[in-house]
């Protein structure tokens, strides 16, 4: 049958290339500046065939501007390419594909109501891709096949929406296997899994390693590049720092590499000496997702003052609804939520702004500022109501400059002015501006979901002292976050949740991941 | 040698002002190399269609009679725009100003004073304006309709509207009086009194008639600047327009806001109906309202002010003169058809120039493959 000769030529290729060269993807001095940055100062990086090389730097380092690099996304200013010992220059993303070079991207390339066939075929431009007729049953056998070789179980006819996000980003390793990538890139895959999922990527990728595939793994979590790793390179701040074998390195002597100095890993947080009365009350609370469908199924909590409460769970699993819901942005449909014992109007975000519940939200650039506007005008955002900025209807823009630039000097915003639009700020600095005003409006309750998401180790720890500072003065805090060691590292007590239910809730000085993990799958409540 | 076309990064200081400049003096060529293919010297053309539009005896006042209306529908449209809610419907919204600002100054009659008849016709003429645009307003408010679609088609309806009342029945806005009125139709016009004046500005060209209306034209676009930069309102408008979720999330009532926004818009270009009324009709015509279909050249306005308030007067200014220079240029030898490819090679040059302003335009020599995604950012 024919396809099955093509799955043998494909995993044939891989190990002859193997036996001719040992070196499948070689750069030398790739240099890329884009207006104001050097992305990639005069990077040296080789995988070699049959490896797993994970590139591992903070946010800003130049590891996506390198693999944009070698997907043909960017052309580098300087530097050379070099595929299995022959030099490439890429004009475009179609070369690179061609070349066996696949990526799967952070946020999915596919078609949310097409079906895992039709995505996996979409944009091939060989054989079936090209045919002016489809054979859907054809690329679904392939497709499934496929799956059982690596352990990718995927239903083939299943339509993408209705895919977890674990098995959507399966597709998008399948699309790649199907193109008989001999290179796949992964950008920061596990961001979206739980440990058990991250542990079944792993074996995947270690068995398509192990056919002379070559897999570059993107990163900035140590013990997962300890996990499935041969060898690691460094980036920070834009160059190669180091190449090091993973066996031999300590997520310690990573984590210097990664930031420059020493870093304390995951210190843990000292219980507040004295936690006060309820300050955020939920009862029962259910609420419909995006698609009409039930995401928060009777879920009651309570945060004291002075305490963090720590939501863990998969991403999709309730708990942006949840944020949502408890800030008004999302009204519910039974239960409610009450902020010092007074209830809540139902779905009015001022309402909850004005009982004193501060938001830092999941989409930091779409929802917690207007991205076009000044850092001035997204410091006063939900403050221009306030007398201090306003005088009648109109609004005094030389106090609000001012406060702006009180945020900038307290948080040590890196900003050239308050006039700045927020969407030049990194990400690190975006979500100071954000901590600055909820801070400064001295709220009761914070929310907090997925605050240091995308942040840097540096920014990251910045976030966590504003967190653990803001208790000590009282303010009850709920904090929803997929990284574990983020919860268990600030909070007082561990929710998890699981399909818009908390499924438990645990102590975070005696539970282990394998814990917490287990009741992120719906184990416990299964 | 290949053509890329990518997002700029930063704009440069010079480009808002160099771009369109650009823009005109390109589209200036192109009518030359058309003006010579039919046989015109383009010099002469250029030099009537200045001197007809700006120099001529009378030429800047009829210019300003043309601005004045275009000056009101493009504000109405840059109020709306700038929100992202596209009210196409100044047109409708502009009859309706004249329908109110007619009706209360036949209301009023010839007995009460000029500057309480005026205010009267402002007042009537953008809350009627207003209460037409209203009903795109609510809809796309509270039912998320299109405003596009809606505003669009209620033009037609409200020019229906005015012809009924002028052709159609014996209304309050007909004139059933004079003789003539029964053979032709026409509206009946407004006491003596409730005339707009005008400034007059001795000297250069014969004396320059400055209508009222364009006054308040100006009036209202420092209005309008002023309270979308610095009032709560405003900053509300800015908002929403930039992100509808972070306006959400700050706790700001996006739906009242918007039909505030889409009735300040219907009131501006109301009060144009209002000064079109007072200043130069003096009557509902719905044949030359109709004809001269003002609210959708000021949608024109707007794009090319890049919605700017300040802008809009000047580019209504400019626009007027060479509407008013085609009528001018018109003849035997000079076909209307030859003035309409003018003035759209005009307006393409200037609107496909907008391109430039944020995007760049780069030539690539040997194919060097170089895809830069829309928004470069290392990271």
């Amino acid at each position: 049958m024919e396809d099955g000769t093509a799955v043998t030529d494909v995993a044939a290729a891989p190990q002859r290339a193997a036996a001719a060269h040992g070196v499948a993807i070689a750069c030398r001095g790739i240099t890329k500046r884009f207006p104001g940055v050097v992305a990639n100062d005069c990077v040296d990086f080789e995988a070699a065939v049959g490896e797993v090389h994970a590139l591992l730097g903070e946010n800003g380092a130049g590891k996506s501007t390198l693999s944009n690099i070698f997907t043909g996304l960017y052309h580098p200013d300087e530097g050379e390419l070099e595929l299995y010992g022959r030099p490439v220059v890429f004009q475009s993303p179609r070369d690179a594909l061609d070349a066996g070079i696949c990526m799967v991207h952070q946020h999915f390339r596919l078609v949310e109501p097409f079906t895992v066939a039709e995505n996996v075929v979409l944009g091939d431009h060989r054989g079936v891709g090209r045919s002016f007729l489809v054979h859907p049953r054809a690329i679904e056998r392939r497709v499934a096949e496929l799956g059982r070789r690596y352990g990718l179980a995927v239903d083939p006819r299943a339509r993408i929406w209705q895919l977890s996000v674990g098995e959507q980003q399966r597709v998008e390793i399948l699309k790649a296997l199907y193109r008989e990538a001999r290179i796949l890139i992964l950008d920061e895959p596990t961001a979206v899994l739980t440990p058990q999922e991250a542990a079944d990527l792993f074996v995947t990728l270690r068995a398509m390693a192990a056919e002379g595939r070559t897999v570059i793994f993107i990163s900035h979590k140590l013990h997962e590049v300890k996990a499935v790793a041969d060898r690691v390179t460094v980036l920070r701040g834009g160059r190669s720092i180091a190449t090091v074998s993973a066996g031999e390195s300590t997520p310690r002597s990573l984590a210097a590499l990664m930031v420059g100095r020493d870093v304390d890993v995951a210190r843990r947080r000292q219980r507040a000496s004295g936690v006060g009365e309820p300050l955020l009350e939920v009862e029962g609370a259910c609420a419909t997702g995006d698609r009409g469908l039930p995401a928060l199924v009777d879920v009651t909590l309570a945060v004291r003052a002075g305490e963090i409460l720590g939501v863990a769970g998969v991403a999709g699993n309730g708990q942006r609804e949840l944020a949502e819901a408890l800030t008004g942005m999302r009204p519910l449909t039974a239960g409610s939520v009450a902020v010092g014992g007074r209830r809540l109007r139902n779905g009015d975000p001022l309402d909850a702004i004005r009982a004193g519940v501060g938001h830092v939200p999941e989409d930091r650039l779409h929802t917690a500022v207007a991205p076009s506007l000044s850092i001035a005008s997204n410091v006063v955002l939900k403050s221009y109501r306030g007398s201090h900025v306003t005088r009648g209807p109109l609004l005094l823009l030389r106090r609000i400059h001012d406060a702006a630039a009180q945020v900038i000097r307290h948080y040590d915003v890196k900003a050239p002015s308050p006039a700045t639009p927020a969407r030049q700020l990194s990400g690190g600095n975006l979500q100071k501006v954000v901590l600055g005003r909820e801070f400064s409006g001295e709220p009761r309750v914070l929310v907090a979901a997925s605050p240091t998401r995308g942040l840097d180790v540096g920014a990251i720890e910045t976030v966590h002292r504003y967190l653990r500072e803001a208790a000590e003065r009282g303010v009850a805090i709920l904090l929803i976050s997929e990284d574990l060691d983020e919860v268990l590292a600030l909070a007082d007590r561990v929710a998890v949740m699981y399909e818009g239910h908390v499924v438990g809730e645990v102590d975070p000085g005696s539970a282990t991941v394998e814990e917490i993990g287990l009741l992120m799958a719906g184990g416990q409540a299964a | 040698m290949r053509v890329r076309i990518e997002r700029r990064l930063a704009q440069p200081r010079w480009l808002p002002v160099g771009v369109p400049a650009g823009s005109v003096a390109f589209a200036f060529a192109a009518i030359a190399i058309v003006l010579v293919a039919t046989g015109h010297d383009p010099l002469h053309t250029y030099g009537t269609l200045f001197r007809s539009a700006f120099t001529d005896d009378g030429a800047l006042s009829a210019t300003f009679v043309s601005a004045t209306p275009l000056a009101f529908t493009g504000l109405a449209a840059a109020a709306a725009f700038r929100m992202n809610l596209f009210n196409i419907g100044g047109e409708g919204q502009l009859y309706f100003g004249v329908v109110g600002a007619t009706g209360a100054a036949l209301a009023l009659g010839g007995g009460s004073p000029g500057s309480l008849s005026i205010a009267a016709m402002c007042l009537a003429g953008a809350a009627a304006g207003a209460a037409w645009a209203a009903l795109p307003g609510v809809l796309r408010a509270f039912l998320r309709t299109n405003e596009i679609i809606t505003s669009l088609m209620l033009n037609y309806v409200a020019a229906k509207v005015i012809d009924y009342l002028v052709f159609g029945s014996h209304s309050y806005w007909r004139d059933t009086t004079s003789p003539s009125a029964d053979v032709f139709p026409q509206g009946q016009a407004i006491p003596d009194a409730a005339l707009w004046p005008f400034a007059t500005i001795e000297g250069a060209a014969g004396g320059i008639a400055l209508p009222l209306g364009f006054g308040i034209a100006c009036l209202a676009a420092s209005a309008l600047w002023g309270l979308y930069r610095r009032t709560r309102f405003g900053f509300e408008v800015q908002v929403i327009a930039d992100s509808p979720r972070a306006a959400r999330y700050a706790g700001m009532r996006t739906r009242r806001t918007i039909l505030a926004v889409m009735c300040l818009s219907g009131a501006i270009a109301g009060l144009g109906g209002a000064a079109q009324a007072g200043n130069f009709d003096h009557l509902l015509d719905p044949r030359s309202l109709e004809q001269q279909s003002y609210g959708y050249s000021g949608i024109v306005v707007a794009a090319l002010a890049r919605y700017n308030p300040f802008a809009v007067v000047p580019i209504a200014f400019l626009l007027g003169g060479l509407k008013n220079a085609g009528f001018a240029l018109q003849g035997a030898d000079f076909p209307n058809g030859l003035v309409g490819v003018m003035q759209g090679l005009f307006l393409f040059s200037v609107l496909g120039g907008e391109l430039l302003v944020r995007y760049r335009v780069r030539l690539e020599r040997r194919g060097r493959g170089r895809v830069e995604a829309a928004q470069a950012e290392p990271a």
